[in-house]
């Protein structure tokens, strides 16, 4: 059972069917005591919204692995106020843009789609579960 | 001679099933027209007298009565949800395969309108679901009070977040709904949960539906009207395909049944993509699924039918050449007069066409599909639904199938289509017939001897050939 009680989305942007990482994130974040939400690979901004609003979550990590992370992941934050979730936490990670970028001008464009975070390719899965510890107050 | 009399209370035709216990035979069929003016009893009195005599003469004494009814309309049900593809699209299946026709499907918050609208659509059930299992309650509760503003006396079935289930249980106490609680329909994400709601839908229609709809008196005399005909019928699909624990069952098999007013398609199978490299994306399905289509049928809904797959469709299925005026002329014809029966060996050739284009809609409707995606990594590739594409039977039943001249030919247009080669229908199944339309009782007497039902399936259900 999780002990944080703090429901948390996660799942793998676009046509992207990396599913090792999302695998460990999943991991690591049921041991951590969240109640995990597991969309799996493939998955669109609707099932992301969808799942959210069923499970009343409080975050949707996304993941993008295959580089086209910019183009799939534009316009969530609109479609969670769409859809009455406008305030959920929303966090990117993974290699999120074509190629190797500098991270200093990756890091705002997300932060500008209405991402609360953005990671870094490499990112530790520690620090991104302290961050998110952080910002949900737990 | 020991029998059980088994009796199938229709919207059209009360049929009555006698089967010899000791020698597993089909001894006794009958069957009568029943309309929704005469009493239900009428029905089955004409049909009985028409054994009657030979029940005396065999001796006959029957063990047990069993009943199962989709008079006056069938079990009617609303489901709500929350997301669309979600937990109402979760709600509507388990009701589907409770047997019920659904009226219509809500989501998200209810409005006062809605209700209003619901309740002019005179549903026997209402289904409320919504929110996974420690999931939203919110809107769910928020629902549950919408519904108490107003005055509901037919039952309503709680299967949503369990968390949400004592705060809408006191909220129907308090203005005396009829509810019964359910274990939630979708308790996690894209998990289906479908066999305890389906169980209390049967425990209410047996409890309140069946008087609701005039059938105490058949009661009176058969014992208990035990479920819909659609649930007897999907019960029976699932014995025969997978078996008891003395007798093999057949396997992955598919079962249609095309009437007058609608297609049901039942698919007794897990679908899981039989090709590498696919991956299952949304709602899981339930093993034994029915889907109903109501704007595909031979008579009531040939209209819809037409509008629903257009000229091209039907020319295509035609053994001939015809044109789109006699198309329209011989599809009004068998509109306006829906007791037509086909004499001619071109009205015998167009009511077969008209089948094959409601197999061709409904299965493509009921299976699975793939979604192709382009990344940097080549095509990937998403099943959404069943993959029918292997199952090992292809089951026809209802009245086109078995009095037309052309079953198989009817059958084949379920098949897999190379020109929709996303749309994962069947590809290489043995055909079956139905002839003696046993289906729905063999799923009654299922429920009290599984194993002789399914030897009695196995025996009449036969394979049909090209010759």
């Amino acid at each position: 059972m999780s002990k944080l009680d703090k429901t948390i989305v996660v799942g793998v942007i676009g046509a992207d069917v990396h599913a090792v990482g999302n695998k460990i994130i999943d991991y690591a974040l049921t041991n951590e005591g969240f109640k995990v939400v597991n969309i799996g690979v493939l998955s669109s901004q609707e099932d992301f919204i969808n799942a959210a609003i069923e499970t009343d979550a409080d975050a949707i990590l996304v993941s993008s692995l295959y580089g086209h992370g910019e183009i799939d992941a534009r316009g969530l934050r609109e479609k969670c106020v769409e859809a009455g979730i406008g305030e959920i936490l929303l966090y990117i990670g993974g290699n999120i843009v074509v190629g190797k970028q500098d991270w200093a001008v990756v890091e705002p464009k997300f932060l500008d789609m209405g991402y609360n975070r953005a990671f870094p390719p490499g990112t530790r899965i520690e620090n991104a579960v302290e961050d998110l510890k952080a910002d949900l107050g737990v | 001679m020991e029998c059980y009399l088994l009796v199938d209370f229709g919207s059209t035709n009360t049929k009555l099933t006698v089967v010899d216990i000791e020698n597993e035979e089909i001894i006794l069929t009958s069957k009568s027209i029943t309309t929704i003016e005469d009493d239900i009893m009428k029905g089955f009195n004409d049909a009985y007298e028409q054994i009657a005599d030979k029940v005396k003469e065999y001796n006959i004494s029957f063990v047990d009565k069993l009943g199962c009814s989709s008079a006056a309309g069938g079990l009617k049900m609303v489901a709500i949800g929350l997301v669309p593809e979600l937990t109402s699209e979760a709600a509507k299946r388990a009701s589907l395969g409770a047997g019920a026709k659904i009226l219509k499907t809500y989501s998200y918050e209810l409005e006062d309108d809605d209700v209003v609208e619901m309740l002019d659509l005179k549903p026997e059930i209402i289904l409320l679901s919504g929110g996974t299992d420690g999931g939203n309650k919110e809107t769910i509760i928020k629902n549950a009070s919408v519904l108490a503003k107003f005055d509901i006396k037919i039952p309503i079935i709680i299967a949503c977040n369990k968390n949400a289930q004592p705060e809408i249980a006191k909220i129907f106490d308090e203005v005396g709904f009829d509810y019964h609680r359910s274990e939630n329909v979708m308790p996690s994400i894209n998990v289906l949960n479908v066999e305890n709601v389906r169980n209390i839908i049967r425990e209410v229609f047996m409890k309140n539906i069946v008087y609701a709809k005039g059938l105490d008196n058949a009661i009176k005399y058969v014992g208990d009207v035990l479920m819909p005909t659609p649930a007897a019928v999907l019960n029976a699909a699932q014995l025969l395909s997978k078996g008891t624990e003395l007798e093999d069952g057949l396997g992955d098999l598919v079962v249609v049944d095309i009437g007058g007013a609608t297609t049901d398609i039942h698919s007794l199978c897990e679908g899981y993509p039989t090709k590498g490299g696919v991956t299952m994306k949304g709602l899981a399905e339930p093993f034994a699924k029915r889907s109903v289509e109501g704007d595909l049928g031979m008579r009531y809904s040939v209209l819809s039918c037409y509008q629903a797959a257009g000229y091209r469709t039907f020319a295509k299925h035609y053994p001939n050449d015809i044109s789109i005026e006699d198309v329209e002329k011989n599809i009004k014809h068998r509109h306006d007069d829906i007791r037509f029966v086909p004499e001619t060996n071109s009205d015998k050739a167009f009511d077969a066409t008209i089948a094959k284009v409601c197999c061709e809609l409904a299965i493509s409707r009921h299976a699975g599909y793939i979604e192709t995606s382009y990344s940097p990594f080549g095509q990937m590739f998403a099943q959404y639904g069943k993959d029918l594409t292997g199952v090992k039977y292809l089951i026809g039943t209802g009245g086109v199938l078995v009095h037309n001249d052309y079953p198989l030919d009817i059958l084949k247009a379920c098949n897999f289509d190379e020109e929709a080669p996303d749309s994962l229908r069947p590809m290489k199944p043995k055909y079956l017939l139905d002839k003696t339309y046993i289906l729905s009782s063999m799923g009654l007497l299922s429920t009290k001897e599984p194993d002789l039902a399914l030897r009695i399936m196995k025996k009449y259900i036969k394979e049909i050939t090209e010759d």
